[in-house]
């Protein structure tokens, strides 16, 4: 080994033995982003996650636009949780131009955010399915979001980037006889994902595969800062919709699911939790949102703040605690946005939970961290 | 159904229908009658009943299609139909495509989607033509650094592995390509073939992803290779006979599955992972290692594993059946054929007829054909459905399963064979 290295910079020392794989980015278990990962046989051991292959700058775009011209790209991120990831900006931005938003678009906003928190969960159980090989479980989530998304295209006008959110309410009302039909739907929503039970999550082999597989303890799921469903997955009860409460979840009965194994079983079994408490909290907001009413405050062409200051508001989105930092200078434009996204923490337990597995549970354990890389790179 | 037709004209249709039986007609006349005198006159005609099988003769056919019949008795005796179209290739390639059309319906309706819909009017039947087609079409691309000729090859000799063991598959009576003595042990032989070729495959890629997959395959089919076999010492016990066709035909009275469950689970189980299929397809694990050792194939070297893989489908459906579920052996439903199927009718001067019934085909083995392909297409059946129920299971939980439980099973089987023979069940003086 005689060539100069610049400084700064060693070659690593590699086993033979060692062989190293870039699963991803262009690789069928990966997403848009690369796992630098090292085997010996069949055992992992080293990962390093490498994000950052679908960085579009939303953060820096946000400082060249207003207020409300940020909405629609600002829901590019995730495009299937578009609801949840605006919110916490909506809500910062309302706090912000000291906009004081009616009952009934608060309980709009939850119901779309509830049923976009589906939308999102099923799509990532689909992906967990056939990650594991289960094209059923593909198949069947990817069908029964169709039920919600049906709703949402009612409501908004839009399938999947809804822009719906805006500071001061939501941008249209609700269509006549949305109640029901809302209802309907979402009862037999819940009738359909009770059934995956008994193909997926109580079917043995998928048990046998990923109980104890990248066992994330308490402590450790604490000290990464890890959010959302990995977080209460390790037996945390951490909910934001609970602990702390953004615009009517305090009137709602929201009820946390907690497992305790840390497990791979444990963080895909969560979400699927969740969705059926979603769909709880639908049916509680449909009968106490007021039946009539405004749901949009009117504001000024390019609303503008009274001057420096800035906010901090977050909430939680399918993947976990999502929040918004705006600082604004009394400007039309704001100053910085800056979004700091789940996905982006609960990636940081990947390289730990991945060392000494099994390559097979590469994908199980990778996906049930509910990573989402769009969001991460932003 | 204006969208599929729009401009659909009656006339423009019967036009386009008499434009095409002209040009066939006048195809067959200038280029097809031609080119059958010459090859009738170059080739030596057979001898049929005492009388030299001259090109006129061959051509009185058309007045009286029962002249045929000789000939087409004497092709059907030969070695090349046998391997080539009945018991052989052409059956068992028809067999699996309608397997894998079988598949992706019945899959689809499990996850309630449609399937191939469009291709061919009726239900997509003609998808599978049009996704050779495409295959077919395709550019193959060789990696840069692979073993070139090993590359070629590997897919060719999986496909001649497949098509060997189907080979062994007795049909109906009588009907069996390759009658060994020692047919059984043959089989065995073919399926060690599978893990050579894989790896052959994986290694001359020279890619770190079919590598892998090769690897897991060879695991894989090597660990389940010594269930496979011990699995069917019981059947071999108790018939005494290496012989397939043998083997069938002793289970007139009992298919051996009655008296060897366990056997022909642990078969069973052993099939699903040698034909590395959901929940065993660690080789192809796509979310792990993209295709495993399929990664770098392309193309139609794709589509000759994929028919491979089908044939060796149906091969092994064939085997179960003729080991466990009896074979051929059935109540006899196919009625006896008429002498006639036809009686003469006079036309003024000329008589046509009397036709005869089918005497190409005897009655047994039409018989033997329909239940061996019934109980195959339930075995199949049972072989496909995994996919759609089942996740995808680990390497080390797969190598337990074959090494620990597998072959305790299988001992466990060749000892209730032992006491049925020692008690005199079967066997001699026994049942059967």
């Amino acid at each position: 080994m005689t060539f100069n290295l610049p400084p700064g910079l060693a070659l690593q020392k590699v086993d033979e033995r060692i062989m190293t794989l870039n699963v991803g980015p262009q690789h069928p278990g990966s997403g848009h982003m690369r796992i630098i990962v090292q085997i010996d046989g069949d055992y992992i051991v080293a990962c390093d996650p490498d994000p950052g292959y679908v960085h579009r700058g939303e953060e820096k775009m946000a400082e060249y636009r207003n207020y409300i011209t940020n909405i629609p790209h600002l829901e590019r991120p995730v495009i299937h949780d578009s609801c949840n990831v605006l919110y916490p900006y909506v809500l910062g931005a309302e706090e912000l131009l000291g906009i004081e938003v009616p009952e009934r678009a608060k309980y709009v906003r939850v119901i779309a955010s509830e049923l976009n928190r589906c939308i999102y969960i099923m799509y990532w159980l689909a992906i967990y399915g056939i990650f594991l090989g289960h094209s059923t479980m593909f198949m069947w989530p990817a069908g029964d979001r169709e039920l919600l998304i049906d709703l949402m295209e009612k409501m908004t006008g839009a399938r999947v980037t809804h822009a719906h959110f805006v500071p001061g309410g939501v941008r249209n009302d609700l269509p006549p006889n949305f109640e029901d039909v809302c209802l309907r739907q979402v009862n037999y929503f819940e009738k359909r994902i009770k059934e995956y039970a008994a193909i997926f999550y109580d079917n043995p082999i998928l048990i046998a595969r990923t109980r104890d597989t990248g066992v994330l303890s308490r402590q450790d799921a604490i000290r990464y800062g890890t959010t959302g469903s990995v977080l209460r997955a390790s037996g945390v009860d951490y909910d934001l919709r609970v602990k702390e409460p953004y615009d009517v979840y305090d009137e709602l009965d929201v009820h946390t699911n907690v497992m305790k194994e840390g497990d791979s079983y444990a963080r895909s079994k969560i979400p699927w939790l969740d969705m059926l408490e979603s769909c709880n909290i639908i049916r509680q907001a449909l009968q106490k949102m007021p039946k009539s009413g405004s749901v949009r405050v009117k504001l000024k062409p390019n609303p503008k703040t009274k001057g420096l200051e800035s906010v901090y508001k977050r909430v939680e989105s399918g993947r976990g605690s999502l929040g918004c930092y705006i600082v604004s200078d009394g400007k039309v434009e704001p100053y910085r946005v800056k979004l700091s996204v789940p996905s982006f923490r609960n990636l940081i337990a990947l390289p730990n939970l991945l060392k000494g597995e099994k390559l097979g549970n590469m994908p199980s354990v990778y996906w049930s961290l509910n990573y989402w890389p769009v969001e991460a790179d932003r | 159904m204006s969208v599929i037709a729009p401009k659909f004209k009656l006339s423009e249709f019967i036009k386009s229908l008499l434009d095409n039986i002209f040009w066939i007609i006048l195809i067959v006349v200038l280029v097809g009658l031609p080119a059958i005198m010459m090859i009738l006159f170059v080739i030596e005609m057979p001898v049929i009943d005492g009388e030299l099988l001259t090109p006129f003769l061959a051509f009185t056919w058309m007045a009286d299609p029962t002249r045929i019949l000789p000939v087409v008795h004497a092709f059907m005796a030969t070695d090349i139909f046998r391997v080539m179209a009945f018991p052989g290739f052409g059956f068992a390639a028809l067999l699996a495509a309608a397997t894998i059309f079988v598949e992706r319906k019945m899959l689809a309706k499990l996850q309630l989607r449609v399937g191939p819909f469009y291709c061919g009017k009726f239900e997509g039947i003609l998808q599978l033509m049009g996704d050779g087609l495409k295959l077919i079409s395709k550019e193959i691309i060789i990696p840069a650094k692979a073993d070139k000729p090993i590359f070629w090859a590997a897919p060719v000799l999986f496909v001649a592995a497949a098509a060997s063991f189907v080979a062994f598959i007795p049909v109906a009576p009588g009907w069996v390509v390759a009658d060994v003595e020692l047919g059984l042990l043959g089989v065995f032989a073919v399926i060690g073939f599978f893990p050579i070729i894989t790896i052959l495959s994986a290694w001359s890629a020279n890619s770190k992803f079919p590598f892998i997959g090769g690897i897991r395959a060879l695991f894989q089919m090597v660990s389940f290779e010594i269930p496979l076999i011990l699995s069917l010492l019981g059947v071999v016990m108790l018939t005494g006979s290496l012989n397939l066709s043998e083997i069938a035909a002793s289970q007139s009275v009992f298919p051996w599955i009655v008296f060897l469950p366990v056997g022909a689970i642990v078969f069973f189980i052993t099939m699903l992972a040698e034909l590395e299929r959901i929940p065993f397809d660690l080789p192809e694990a796509e979310s792990e290692i993209v295709a495993g050792w399929l990664t770098e194939l392309s193309g139609m070297m794709y589509g000759l594993v994929q028919l491979g893989t089908y044939l060796k489908l149906y091969a092994f459906a064939g085997l179960f059946v003729v080991l466990f579920l009896g074979g051929w052996n059935g109540p006899m439903v196919v009625p006896p054929f008429p002498a006639e199927l036809l009686t003469g009718v006079e036309m003024g001067p000329v008589t046509i007829g009397p036709f005869p019934g089918l005497p190409l085909f005897d009655q047994e083995m039409l018989n033997g054909t329909l239940w061996f392909v019934l109980k195959t297409a339930g075995v199949i059946f049972f072989i496909l459905l995994p996919r759609g129920v089942f996740p995808r299971i680990r390497v080390d939980m797969l190598l337990n399963l074959g090494w620990s439980k597998l072959i305790g099973l299988a001992f466990v089987n060749i000892f209730i064979a032992l006491g049925l023979l020692y008690a005199g069940v079967l066997g001699p003086g026994g049942l059967q």
